[in-house]
């Protein structure tokens, strides 16, 4: 059935139907991590679509050579090598967004989307199918965290990508960690509802 | 099957050699840059290259910390301090320290930090930066209440303010000491 | 006492899971049962504190003097992917009861992030072995304190009847998590 995906479908599914930070629960630790600001969030989600289509792209042209007991450990040699080419390069070019992050870069390694997405899609698909999966599960991961990022700062600092909406403070509870689990968790029982309803 | 991880590893610690070199100039700049905006930021009026004239200063524990000094026409007008502490709340805090030749703290910005988001992080807002501002920390006791000075901590975050202000403290300190050491 | 500030600060004030953000994976899929839970919390400890040695090693005598940290990254995922596997044949030939309780979580570490993260970490924080054997313990334990905790929590969850139905798994254990990590900032005035 996955194999007549169009190519809009493929695209769409990562950002709706399969949204892999709302919907499949991957990669949590810099949903949480980085969203207490709206600007962090797409950067974020920017350098995590980076690494997504780049290693969607190389896997799924390498996916023939490689033997399969070494698999795992090809792909994240593959992947780590592209999380170093965006750190050298935020380094390089957003050298204050890159600071802000910190850890969080490196560790886009270890972000279960990116091995997910290798394993269930790159490694069976073409190349081309494969950066547009790529590119849908990226947009769907930014989406998701600049949302977040977003419910986060406006209520928590009063707000918006750095722009003040009012001069009080604000709730600093969503600032810190807590409402970083809360928020999340009220956003998820929201799209919960909604499905019901629909259905 | 091991030849083929070898072979994958190989290719990309080589294309990663390439990346690095290629970025090497870039980041190098960029750290430059960062810099040269919080000299400009602390200090004004000077018309050498501070950056060029940098110098170490000692402080107390051992430690060196740059000093960029600021001259005018060739007579100093006072020196921005690179300083550092690494009592915050998690992780370093770098600070760019302002002061005058008679040690009156003109700007304090803040280069690094990873303290935590809406707490100690506060340490960038202006409310407690000016509370540094215009003073000699020969004079007011730059310490927190707390301690016995008379800096209000950022609620919520007394370990991040002590931190800042140990670093100013300790700037000052190692200006004055160096500059004792001239004379 | 240094070391104990240390240890404190890492297990209660900044716990790697709820002020740090780091293993939210394992935090939230591992943790229906408090028996799994203390099973994955005692692997972590295990792997967390062999694996920072080792990368510690690698990157002060091997990256650092070839020039090489820009590889950093690379090497400490093989580094922790090979530990891994080593440690998983090791148990099962050593101690095979160790390895019934603990194998089948094994595998799922290599994609934890605190074990990269602390690694990565003791590098940022310019820590010497012995500070950084202490600073993994420390995180390690934080991590089981957390998830033992949160999975007690969970268990008695499962029971109570009445919550709307949208609200039921994962919302729900988040928002408990949410009220865990306000608990454990209570923590913060210790040191």
């Amino acid at each position: 059935m996955e194999k007549t995906l169009t190519t809009r479908e493929n695209l769409l599914k990562g950002i709706f139907r399969e949204n892999p930070t709302l919907v499949l629960l991957l990669g949590c630790c810099p949903t949480l991590g980085v969203t207490s600001s709206a600007s962090n969030a797409i950067g974020m989600g920017l350098a995590t679509l980076f690494v997504l289509v780049m290693s969607n792209l190389a896997i799924s042209l390498v996916k023939n050579v490689i033997p399969d007991k070494v698999r795992i450990p090809s792909f994240i040699v593959i992947i780590a090598a592209f999380v170093t080419v965006v750190q050298l390069l935020m380094e390089a070019y957003t050298p204050a967004l890159f600071a802000q992050l910190g850890l969080f870069i490196p560790l886009i390694v270890v972000n279960c989307i990116v091995l997910g997405r290798a394993e269930a899609f790159a490694s069976r698909y073409s190349a081309g199918a494969s950066v547009i999966d790529g590119l849908g599960m990226g947009l769907g991961f930014t989406l998701a965290l600049l949302l977040l990022g977003s419910v986060r700062e406006v209520l928590g600092s009063l707000s918006w990508f750095g722009m003040k909406l009012s001069d009080s403070d604000g709730m600093l509870v969503f600032v810190l960690a807590p409402g970083a689990f809360i928020t999340l968790g009220f956003i998820i029982a929201i799209m919960n509802g909604l499905k019901k309803q629909k259905s | 099957m091991v030849i083929a991880l070898v072979v994958v590893t190989a290719v990309s610690a080589v294309a990663l050699g390439f990346v690095y070199q290629w970025t090497k100039e870039p980041i190098a700049k960029a750290r430059l840059t960062t810099q040269l905006k919080a000299i400009e930021a602390v200090m004004t009026g000077y018309d050498n290259n501070p950056v060029q004239e940098k110098f170490f200063l000692s402080t107390e524990n051992g430690d060196s910390l740059e000093c960029f000094p600021g001259k005018k026409g060739g007579t100093p007008i006072g020196v921005a301090i690179k300083a550092k502490s690494s009592k915050g709340y998690s992780g370093d805090i770098w600070l760019m320290v302002g002061l005058d030749t008679a040690g009156t703290i003109r700007n304090i910005v803040v280069i690094e930090h990873k303290e935590t988001p809406g707490l100690g992080s506060k340490m960038t807002s202006e409310k407690f930066l000016n509370q540094f501002l215009n003073t000699n920390p020969a004079v007011t006791d730059l310490r927190v209440k707390k301690d016995g000075g008379t800096i209000d901590a950022i609620s919520g975050a007394t370990i991040s303010s002590r931190a800042f202000s140990q670093a100013v403290r300790e700037a000052y300190q190692s200006y004055r000491h160096g500059k004792d050491a001239h004379h | 006492m240094e070391y104990v500030i240390l240890l404190i600060s890492t297990v209660l004030i900044n716990n790697i899971v709820l002020a740090k953000f780091l293993g939210i994976c394992p935090f939230l899929g591992v943790s229906k049962s408090s028996s799994t839970a203390l099973g994955m919390g005692v692997a972590v400890i295990f792997v967390m504190t062999i694996s920072t040695v080792f990368t510690w090693l690698v990157y002060t005598y091997l990256l650092l003097p070839l020039d090489l940290s820009y590889l950093q990254t690379v090497t400490y995922i093989l580094v922790i992917a090979f530990l891994v596997q080593v440690v998983e044949i090791v148990m099962k030939k050593v101690s095979p009861e160790l390895y019934q309780a603990l194998g089948v979580y094994l595998p799922l570490i290599t994609t934890n992030c605190t074990i990269l993260g602390v690694a990565i970490l003791v590098v940022q924080n310019d820590f010497n072995l012995l500070k950084s054997v202490v600073f993994a313990i420390g995180n390690s334990v934080g991590f089981t304190l957390a998830i033992v905790i949160f999975s007690s929590i969970r268990e008695q969850m499962d029971m109570a009847e009445g919550m709307p139905a949208w609200m039921k798994g994962t919302p729900a254990a988040l928002i408990t998590a949410g009220i865990l990590a306000m608990a454990f900032m209570g923590f913060a005035g210790l040191v």
